[in-house]
């Protein structure tokens, strides 16, 4: 046998090769063991030495902190309709150091995204280090689809989505200028969002979740910090009479080719602004461009000087001070008077009237007349007590306190301008407070844009007695006279309402000109019903640039249309009813 | 017979095996539960690894049953057929390389199957067996231990296989192939100064070899001496597994609880990484018990070794054991970070057939030789 002859001459040959083969057999057990040591050891170094820090390690993996989106307040009229609301939507971001790797499936993306392709791939490579990196925020449902479609064809990595909360305004252009709008951050930056930021402003919370390899989360460990969303906030207006102000408003600005215009209407029971808008509008939703001209809310930023609405006032503090009666004769003939080298005019020359005459016809001669039977500390404090040259406590960004300068400083023709509405200035929403004073049987409260609930006594204004009751009944049935066929304002004349108010045309002031211009504030302010009043209105047109320019003829019907709808939507009874109506009404009653 | 076989004077192991039925069916019952139970704690641990896939396990079910079913039949065969066969099989397995080579298909970036219509094949995995087998066959051929001229043919025979694998490029399998080949040299007797000779050279061609070397075998080199260079791309897969392994602790974080690799920090982790999920989810106990059942596996292959009739069956079970102890050792090795990244799975655990089979079919051998063996 060939093998077995061979062995034997291996054992011949080479007797040393049994030892070592021996020797090979332990050197191989032996080492296979001590490789096994090793290996158990360092699996031990590993589990046991390194233990802490590599579960540390591994939980820094899969455990992180992550925001969870919270929902700014929302904003509401006086009647819970939503006027600002954050709604869920998704926002697409990216790890660019991954998606660097994927620069062929950029175009897709950029397609389902609508943005371009080129800049996006510039964008993603110029970031190719970083791990968070915005490429689109707060997308619409279908381009949230469209990513998602050209994730799963193109197998894209590094792209994903977070929540975030979109505000949207279902006022838009109605409401823009009050609401104001906020920034992507979803912080205020004008209006209402801005001055109530805090208490609107979303704090997201904090929470730690298991993410996996793909950055996807897995599970929720704890909520270190629940989030906390937004105070809503509710405001005095009401949709239904800023809808309808804002129509009549736009309406009256386009008519007249004005400029501009602004409105306010006041609740007079608790100087809650009900309704409140200007001309021209933007979009808070979008269209946000033009700037402030678009932007301001001129009732409470722009001042105009109020012209003969302040007449009412000057004749109120006359009236307090015992100086004339209603029925007070004042000559106003020839319709001219010379104040030290300067002459008051006139349109017509009235003759004698008596005071009431002077509101009825607007006679700057006899205004000014009944204001020199007082001295300018008289003038003045009537002014000051309704709340001319002072901010009114509103709460709204930008505010202005319009001008009264102090007596002290008054000259002898500013006196008499001062009874005719020139040498101050006030903003719509002054002009609207003052004529709440009148409205409320004198007594003045402070103005507010939020909703004033009757029920806590903490939020109901602190009211002060400006004039008599005795008084401001005279001058309201002295300013019904205006709203007639004898005054300047018929077309403010509401059937079954008694209706109080004054109109001003008051001539602006240019720079180079003085008031040598034809430019014009049209205004008209009221209050109905005159019998007890419950709505305050001002409105001003400005610069009609049509053939029209008079208060009477250019703001007084805005008026006349806002207050009849809104009487009628606040369910207000008649308090001066034709004898039609009267009929019906006992019909009904019997 | 005047002369007693070499492995009735091996000594110690020697016990008397009776003539039982597992005997008479070929096979070898201590190593037969040894591998099953190592190839039921892997398909519960794949269970865990593959995010409990019924469809994995059942897929490795499959192939492990046909793997199973091939080593009973292989251990029906003598251990003289598988020696008579041994070169030709050597000669198919290096033509089906070259055929690679040519018309091979390409998967992760390397050169491998060899698609036959039926089924595609790898033709390195056959080399794992080829090579011993044939090497064990020269060598038994002349007397022990062998002369330069043995030598020289056995290690010309083994770098043939290891270059053209190398080229497709497989680095995992060229080590595995050419580890079988030192193995069958080392146990066949080569002298000691034969030994230093060749780590002499070894060390000198080191530089050419490593210009010769892919650059990502480069890379991987490089990383694997500082993970933290490249955390993000060839440290990842390291840095990954280590904290894998450590967060597991002395006991684990209990099976389908770890969670490295359930979140999917842990990459390849029910192929080649699969080392690590034990480590995790069954702690530093877990990964003693497996190695214990390793180290069982290899001294069982190692005593049928010693066991042999012949020279052929000696060389060659010593031979199939190493490489399986290298497989294994290269697997957790480069898992627990004490060598580089090489694509080498962990034996019988981790997800797929091409090893399964060899693997399995090189047990079958050893069982071949264990019970093919004539009682004096």
């Amino acid at each position: 046998m060939a093998n077995a002859r061979r062995r034997g001459r291996r054992v011949a040959e080479t007797p040393r090769a049994k030892p070592n083969l021996r020797l090979r057999r332990q050197l191989i057990v032996g080492g296979l063991s001590l490789a096994f040591a090793v290996l158990a050891g360092a699996v031990f170094f590993r589990q046991v030495i390194e233990t802490d820090f590599l579960q540390n390690e591994g939980q820094r993996r899969y455990l992180r902190d992550g925001e969870i989106a919270a929902r700014r307040g929302v904003i509401t009229d006086r009647n819970g309709e939503p006027l600002a609301v954050s709604t869920p939507v998704e926002t697409v971001w990216a790890e660019p150091r991954k998606l660097v790797a994927h620069l062929d499936a950029i175009a897709p993306l950029a397609a389902a995204l609508d943005l371009d392709a080129a800049g996006l791939r510039q964008k993603i490579q110029d970031n190719a280090e970083r791990g968070f990196m915005y490429i689109k925020r707060r997308v619409s449902f279908d381009e949230a689809r469209a990513v998602r479609e050209a994730i799963a064809e193109h197998g894209l990595q590094g792209v994903d989505f977070e929540t975030e909360y979109r505000r949207f305004y279902p006022g838009a252009e109605v409401f823009g200028h009050v609401i104001g709008f906020t920034n992507i951050e979803d912080r205020g930056q004008e209006g209402l969002e801005l001055e109530y930021d805090a208490q609107l402003e979303a704090v997201p919370g904090l929470h730690r979740v298991i993410r996996d390899g793909r950055q996807r989360i897995v599970q929720e460990v704890e909520q270190i910090r629940p989030p906390r969303p937004g105070k809503d906030l509710v405001l005095s207006l009401d949709r239904r009479l800023q809808f309808l102000a804002y129509r009549e408003l736009m309406a009256a600005v386009k008519e007249h080719k004005a400029k501009g215009g602004t409105a306010v209407v006041l609740d007079v029971a608790t100087g809650e602004v009900l309704a409140m808008v200007n001309q021209p509008g933007y979009n808070p939703n979008g269209d946000r461009d033009g700037g402030s001209e678009r932007r301001r809310n001129r009732a409470v930023t722009d001042v105009m000087e109020p012209g003969s609405t302040v007449k009412p006032l000057v004749i109120a503090a006359a009236l307090e001070k015992g100086l004339v009666s209603p029925g007070t004769r004042i000559a106003t003939g020839p319709g001219v008077l010379r104040v030290g080298s300067n002459l008051v005019k006139d349109v017509h020359n009235y003759g004698t009237l008596d005071v009431t005459g002077v509101i009825t016809k607007s006679s700057n001669v006899g205004s000014v007349k009944i204001a020199q039977m007082m001295d300018y500390a008289g003038l003045w404090d009537i002014y000051r007590k309704v709340g001319f040259g002072q901010p009114t406590g509103i709460g709204f960004p930008g505010e202005t306190r319009g001008s009264l300068r102090h007596y002290s400083q008054w000259r002898p023709f500013e006196h008499a301008t001062m009874a005719f509405g020139y040498g101050l200035s006030v903003t719509a929403l002054q002009l609207a407070q003052a004529y709440g004073v009148l409205a409320a049987d004198g007594i003045k409260r402070p103005v507010t844009l939020l909703k004033r609930d009757s029920n806590d006594p903490s939020m109901l204004p602190v009211a002060t007695r400006v004039l008599s009751v005795d008084t401001a009944r005279k001058v309201r049935a002295m300013m019904e006279t205006v709203v007639s066929d004898k005054g300047t304002a018929r077309r403010a004349e509401i059937p079954g309402y008694r209706v109080g108010g004054k109109t001003g045309t008051a001539k602006k002031a240019s720079g180079s000109r003085g008031y040598g211009g034809r430019r014009y504030q049209s205004v008209f302010a009221g209050f109905v019903p005159a019998g007890n009043p419950r709505l305050v209105m001002v409105v001003m047109v400005d610069e009609p640039g049509g053939s029209s320019y008079y208060g009477g003829l250019v703001a007084a019907p805005v008026f006349q249309r806002v207050m009849e709808g809104a009487l009628r939507l606040l369910n207000v009874p008649p308090d001066d009813p034709p004898p039609s109506m009267l009929l019906v009404h006992r019909g009904g009653a019997s | 017979m005047g002369i007693k076989p070499v492995s009735s004077r091996l000594g110690a192991n020697e016990t008397q095996p009776e003539i039982g039925l597992f005997r008479r069916l070929h096979i070898d019952l201590t190593l037969l539960v040894a591998l099953l139970a190592l190839c039921g704690f892997g398909l519960i641990v794949l269970y865990s690894a593959s995010d409990q896939d019924p469809g994995t396990i059942q897929r490795q079910l499959i192939r492990l049953g046909l793997a199973i079913g091939l080593m009973g039949a292989i251990a029906q065969i003598p251990p003289q057929t598988l020696r008579r066969w041994s070169p030709a099989l050597y000669g198919v397995g290096v033509l089906m390389l070259l055929a690679v080579l040519v018309v091979g298909e390409i998967g992760k970036g390397a050169q491998r199957w060899l698609d036959l219509g039926v089924f595609r094949f790898q033709p390195s995995e056959l080399l794992k067996l080829a090579v011993p087998m044939t090497l064990a066959w020269l060598l038994s051929s002349r007397p022990l231990p062998p002369r330069l001229l043995g030598i020289s043919l056995a290690l010309a025979l083994t770098m043939v296989p290891v270059l053209l694998i190398a080229k497709q490029p497989d680095l995992g399998t060229s080590l595995l192939v050419a580890s079988a080949g030192i193995a069958v040299l080392f146990m066949a007797g080569l002298s000691w100064r034969m030994i230093l000779g060749f780590v002499i050279v070894a060390a000198a061609i080191a530089p050419l070899v490593w210009y010769g070397m892919h650059d990502y075998q480069r890379a991987r080199v490089l990383t694997f001496l500082d993970p933290q260079s490249d955390p993000l791309g060839t440290g990842y897969h390291i840095i990954q597994s280590q904290i894998a392994i450590g967060s597991g602790g002395i006991s684990g974080k209990g099976w389908l609880n770890g969670t490295q690799s359930h979140l999917e920090f842990l990459p390849e982790r029910h192929t080649d990484f699969i080392f690590a999920v034990i480590g995790e989810e069954f702690g530093f106990t877990g990964i003693l018990a497996l190695l214990a059942l390793y180290l069982f596996i290899v001294m069982r292959g190692l005593l049928i070794a010693a066991r042999a009739q012949d020279n052929y069956g000696r060389l060659l079970a010593g031979a199939l054991s190493l490489v399986f102890f290298v497989y294994v050792f290269v697997n957790t090795g480069m898992v627990s970070g004490l060598l580089p990244v090489v694509g080498v799975p962990l034996p019988l655990i981790s997800y797929g057939g091409t090893s399964m089979v060899t693997l399995l079919t090189a047990f079958g051998i050893l069982m071949s030789i264990e019970t093919h063996r004539q009682i004096k």
